[in-house]
């Protein structure tokens, strides 16, 4: 394990430390962390690295392996482009995490923030996923072209929305699993409700599995669900919006 | 080349604000920490700071901060103020020097009370007076500018990064309940230092991040209420459409923010009739106050703090809470930097304000007490 | 529903020449021609007829011919033929009107309002044919000044540079928007010529990796086939924030076009629409372009210029400003007469304001502001010949991009049906049939004929005005006169009127 203090570092001096720790370890440790953004931009390799305290806007960026664990919150666009590996975040997200994610994974803890999920797409076995332990903003799936979305409420307070507005507007794949109610006005024009099926429970396990060993819940208590399942109405949800 | 005012400049920005809920002081360098950690959201063309509990022995004083281009403008400028107002103090505003800080105009405060005979005269209440004597000079007076005109707090702003302005205005000398700042991002040089932010008028000052593609249509609003918008910034239209709202029309604070990030006319629909005619009304009547496009702000008073987001959240927006404290930013690490654990951290939503009150008394002004120097 | 609508173009056919060989069936992509199986003839179904001049074209014994439609309709200033027609298609279809290529309406193109200078007597022209005649040109950041130390060693590190043999490229046009073939004549020549071209959003296709040291990845707001191989493949990236043809839209790439090649470069499934949000969902400020800049820069380890493109727009001079204070090291300006494969028809014909004024009023802005230096501006949205790209330079543009008059060089005939998938030579389309039509060798070879002609004509036009290096044609203003402007389009445009 190699520890990079961070308290003076700017982002770049943060960057260049890990890409030489990693030459040395598979384990880096990067302490007193506040507010640097694009902590592991593009890092290929299998590292592990864990972050105390709260990393910048665009944290694991284009990342293509790695697996980036925060103890503590993040910021915004999270996961941005991210291509593979995985993002665990012991708190909450902000906004646009997981902006046209391709691969990987992201496991949240708390709340997220507005657009999470946006413009996800999936190509053959690089399906990419978020979840959400407790709740998450407005235009939740916004766009979502692939992937999976998965919010499981474990703290809602009284009163709470498991999900905000809009949620799934634009959807043209994917699916999105809430675990809780959602009204029909918090649902986008371009989703439907459906019934869930043995399928999904197969997708959901591995994911749910994981989170649960990060974040120390029962994963038998959050299967009970009940979950409500999100999928798009069509593929081409703007088909007939035209005049050819 | 034109300075604001004379052309509109897009700008994009870092805000943050830090409140004392029981008027207990802060220092200066705390807000000064907080917005320098968003040092890359701002391009050292514009920072800002206001401050409130600041100046307690003059309590009962608007302290007029000014920017004189020139000693003839002091002097035509002293003379008005000294027609309208009587003086109690005034002086140069202490600076430091600090090497990337140039071309710094004349920076001066008063401390003034309307002269009783003009204010009756008038027949304007003695906060409208101030107002009309305050976009007298800034219209009328070449080279003169008042930039902040409320009692027992002030704000202090220039071109550069605000981290230098703070340092510049020896900000770490002050102690406030209240402190908000702002860093600019301006897509080019206005070279004026009005033109920084915070804007203020009274004791309302307000930060601003985001731009406004409702500008014309809240602009022109106001301009037929008679407010002269000047500077052609986002920030002076939101200020004077608070300054209607709340001063003028004596709307509670939450409604006011509900006018300017209305709920959409869906989700007015699946209210209460009560709930929903009263939202349909501020929408039928208040349309033009609606602000579009991505918007933070922080507003300040002296009794309190208000944030709040667009209706869809195009900006980011974090806040906090640890005992007495009320911590707003731009970014969570802007609050971390300063309060490393807080009890409560949240994004508030689209549209949903997050305002704190001053708990002491009904005039805000608290019970400063100097031996609490740690923001949390 | 019965449609109004009658076709608006006529198919002659001479019966004499005429063998019904159905060549032309087999050419049409939209279905026109068919044969006549009981009289052994070949019929045209007119309606379907969108003017490509494919049948024309290839007919073995120049039978056919394509004529307007030259049907009444009542004199109306107003309620023109298109306004009529237009609704009827609307009230048809309950679409929104879309449409391909530029702006095809009757705005004033201010580069036929603009003439230029020449040599005589005071100081003499250069015959470009014998004498030295520079076009070369670099695109990215330039720092203030150099330092020498005392050995004589320079002390400055410079921001990495595009070297452009002259400033020509290739506009974004993704593959997906245009074929295979299409998107490697363009990469032949880029490479052959020593110049650009840019892959459009949409990612690279594994082929063209060989042409990547001429490429210009485009990152816009769907991010597809973004990944970190192919921005470093690449020699600089674009963050496309707009496009002049639909400044504030999105783009969508409908579904049917998704193929497997497609799928793979986009890396989206088969079939599956390919909706570009109309804002980047990390940018709502520009701020947050500096964030993008940066995430972009410290992904590509600081080697390759970020050039930003934006739609030209009311406020080009202050956005164009805030652009290079968030770091872009390229200002790519397109104007409202750009291209588009698809686009909706109201807002590429209404939206947006003319590049002429727009190059000029951001190279005065940001020469006012003293940081136009810094950053290189590339003017783009149609560019038609060398005197269109003289001009713009003269105005303030280091280098123009140009993509219609490339596809017009490969065989576009401007038919403005790009959207459909259908076109018959092989361009904007990606049926298999259709693409083969397209030899990359030829559409190669056609492009740089196109650009070594417009190279010597643009020496010819240099040589005359006295000129022998395309630096000092830069913001040469002075080498311009308007006609027929006023006195304000003038001011813009920052030059004289004739005879001044």
């Amino acid at each position: 394990m190699i520890i990079v203090d961070s308290r003076n570092l700017n982002f770049r001096e943060i960057n260049e430390q890990i890409k030489l720790a990693a030459q040395k370890s598979k384990y880096i440790n990067l302490i007193n962390v506040n507010g640097q953004r694009y902590i592991g931009t593009g890092l290929s390799s299998s590292v592990n690295i864990t972050i105390e305290g709260l990393p910048g806007n665009d944290l694991a960026a284009f990342l293509n392996g790695p697996r980036i664990t925060v103890n503590g919150n993040g910021q915004d666009a999270i996961a941005n482009t991210m291509n593979a590996g995985e993002v665990i975040i012991h708190g909450m997200a902000g906004d646009t995490a997981g902006y046209a994610m391709r691969g990987g994974s992201v496991y949240i803890s708390g709340n997220a923030g507005y657009r999470v999920g946006i413009h996800m797409k999936e190509y053959k076995s690089s399906i990419p996923a978020i979840i959400i332990g407790n709740k998450a903003g407005d235009f939740l799936g916004e766009y979502m072209a692939g992937g999976i979305v998965a919010v499981l409420g474990l703290n809602l307070g009284k009163g709470d929305s498991i999900v905000g507005n809009y949620c799934g507007t634009g959807m043209h794949g994917g699916v999105i699993y809430v675990r809780g109610h959602v009204g029909n006005h918090q649902l986008g024009a371009e989703v439907v409700r459906k019934e869930m099926k043995e399928n999904d429970y197969k997708k959901l396990e591995p994911l749910l599995r994981k989170f649960c060993s990060y974040f120390k819940n029962d994963y038998k208590d959050i299967v009970k669900g009940p979950f409500t399942k999100l999928v798009s109405v069509n593929k081409r949800p703007y088909g007939s919006l035209y005049a050819y | 080349m034109q300075i604001e005012g004379e052309v509109r400049i897009p700008s994009g920005c870092a805000i943050s604000g830090i409140m004392n809920k029981k008027g207990k002081a802060v220092p200066g360098e705390y807000i000064i920490r907080s917005i320098s950690l968003m040092h890359e959201r701002s391009n050292g063309l514009g920072g800002g700071f206001a401050a409130y509990g600041i100046y307690p022995e003059y309590r009962d004083y608007y302290a007029l901060h000014l920017f004189f281009d020139s000693i003839a403008s002091k002097k035509d400028t002293e003379h008005f103020i000294n027609r309208h107002f009587d003086v109690s103090d005034a002086g140069k505003i202490p600076t430091r020097k600090v090497p990337s800080i140039k071309n710094a105009p004349l920076i001066w405060r008063y401390f003034v009370k309307p002269k009783a005979a003009r204010l009756d005269q008038s027949e304007l209440d003695e906060e409208e007076y101030v107002v009309q004597c305050v976009m007298s000079v800034n219209k009328k007076i070449k080279g003169a500018y008042v930039f902040s005109s409320g009692k027992n707090m002030g704000t202090f702003k220039g071109v550069g990064y605000p981290e230098d302005i703070g340092d510049f205005y020896r900000l770490d000398e002050y102690r406030g309940y209240i402190w908000t700042a702002h860093g600019r991002f301006p897509t080019n040089t206005p070279g004026w230092w009005g033109g920084a932010h915070p804007f203020s008028l009274l004791d309302c000052s307000i930060v601003h991040n985001g731009e406004l593609s409702s500008y014309q249509t809240n602009r022109r609003y106001l301009e037929e209420l008679g407010y002269s918008c000047t500077l052609q910034t986002d920030t002076e239209v939101i200020t004077y459409l608070l300054d209607l709202l709340l001063r003028k029309h004596r709307l509670p604070l939450d409604i006011a923010c509900s006018i300017i990030a209305p709920p959409f006319f869906k989700d007015i629909e699946r209210m209460g009739s009560n709930e929903s005619a009263l939202y349909k009304t501020l929408r039928i009547i208040y349309g033009k106050g609606l602000m579009n496009g991505p918007f933070s702000i922080i507003a300040a008073w002296n009794n309190g703090i208000m944030a709040l987001n667009d209706r869809i959240k195009l900006r980011s927006l974090v806040a906090a809470t640890k005992d007495d404290m009320l911590f707003i930013a731009s970014e969570e690490a802007a609050i971390r930097t300063v309060c490393p654990q807080p009890e409560h951290i949240w994004a508030p939503r689209g549209s949903e304000p997050v305002i704190g009150r001053l708990e002491t008394g009904e005039t805000g002004f608290g019970t400063v007490d100097v031996k609490e120097d740690k923001a949390c | 529903m019965l449609s109004f609508l009658q076709p608006e173009f006529l198919i002659q056919r001479d019966k004499d020449r005429c063998n019904s060989c159905g060549l032309c069936v087999k050419q049409c992509s939209f279905e026109v021609h068919q044969h006549d199986k009981v009289k052994g003839t070949v019929l045209s179904d007119e309606t379907k007829c969108i003017c490509c001049h494919r049948c024309v074209t290839m007919c073995p014994t120049r039978a056919l011919s394509v004529r307007k439609n030259t049907l009444a309709f009542r004199r109306n200033s107003n309620w023109t033929v298109k306004a009529v027609r237009e609704i009827y298609k609307q009230a048809e279809t309950g679409g929104i009107l879309l449409s391909g290529m530029g702006n095809p309406e009757d705005y004033p193109i201010y580069w036929d309002r603009i003439v230029i200078n020449a040599s005589q007597v005071t100081n003499p022209p250069i015959d470009p044919l014998r004498e030295p005649m520079e076009l070369k040109t670099f695109l990215g950041r330039k720092p203030e000044r150099v330092d020498i130390d005392a050995n004589g060693n320079l002390q400055v590190k410079l921001p990495p540079q595009l070297e452009l043999e002259a400033p020509i490229l290739f506009s974004a046009m993704s593959f997906g928007s245009i074929s295979f073939n299409a998107c490697k004549a363009l990469a032949m020549a880029a490479a052959q010529l020593g110049i650009y071209y840019n892959a459009g959003e949409g990612g690279l296709h594994k082929d063209l990796y060989n042409y990547s040291r001429n490429t210009i990845a485009q990152v816009a707001s769907g991010r597809f086939g973004i990944n970190i191989e192919y921005l470093n493949a690449c020699s600089a990236v674009e963050i496309k924030m707009g496009q002049g043809a639909k400044p504030g839209i999105g783009g969508h790439l409908p579904g049917e076009k998704v193929n497997e090649e497609i799928s793979k470069t986009r890396m989206i499934p088969v079939g599956s629409d390919a909706l570009s949000p109309a804002p980047h969902h990390d940018i709502y400020s520009i701020e947050d372009l500096k964030q993008l800049i940066y995430l972009l820069r410290e992904t590509t380890g600081y080697a390759k210029p970020i050039a930003v493109k934006v739609a030209a727009v009311n406020n080009i001079s202050s956005i164009a400003s805030g652009i290079v204070r968030a770091g872009a090291d390229i200002i790519v300006i397109d104007g409202f007469r750009g291209g588009t494969g698809a686009a909706p028809t109201r807002i590429r014909d209404n939206v947006g304001i003319p590049i002429e004024m727009a190059v000029a009023s951001v190279d005065t802005r940001l020469k006012n502001e003293g940081i136009r230096s810094q950053v290189s501006i590339i003017a783009s949205g149609s560019m038609r010949n060398s005197a269109d790209i003289i001009k713009a330079i003269a105005l303030g543009a280091d280098a123009v991009y140009i993509a219609t008059g490339a596809l017009i060089a490969l065989g576009c005939h401007v038919c403005q049906k790009c959207y459909t998938g259908k076109c018959s030579w092989g361009i904007a389309t990606q049926n298999p049939d259709l693409v083969k039509r397209l030899n990359p060798d030829i559409g190669s070879k056609r492009l740089i004929n196109l650009i070594t002609a417009w190279i010597n004509e643009i020496k010819e036009f240099l040589g005359g005005m006295g000129i022998n290096s395309i630096d000092s044609l830069r913001g040469n203003r002075d080498m311009l006169r308007g006609i027929g402007l006023n006195q304000k389009e003038l001011d813009i445009l920052g030059i004289k009127t004739a005879g001044e």
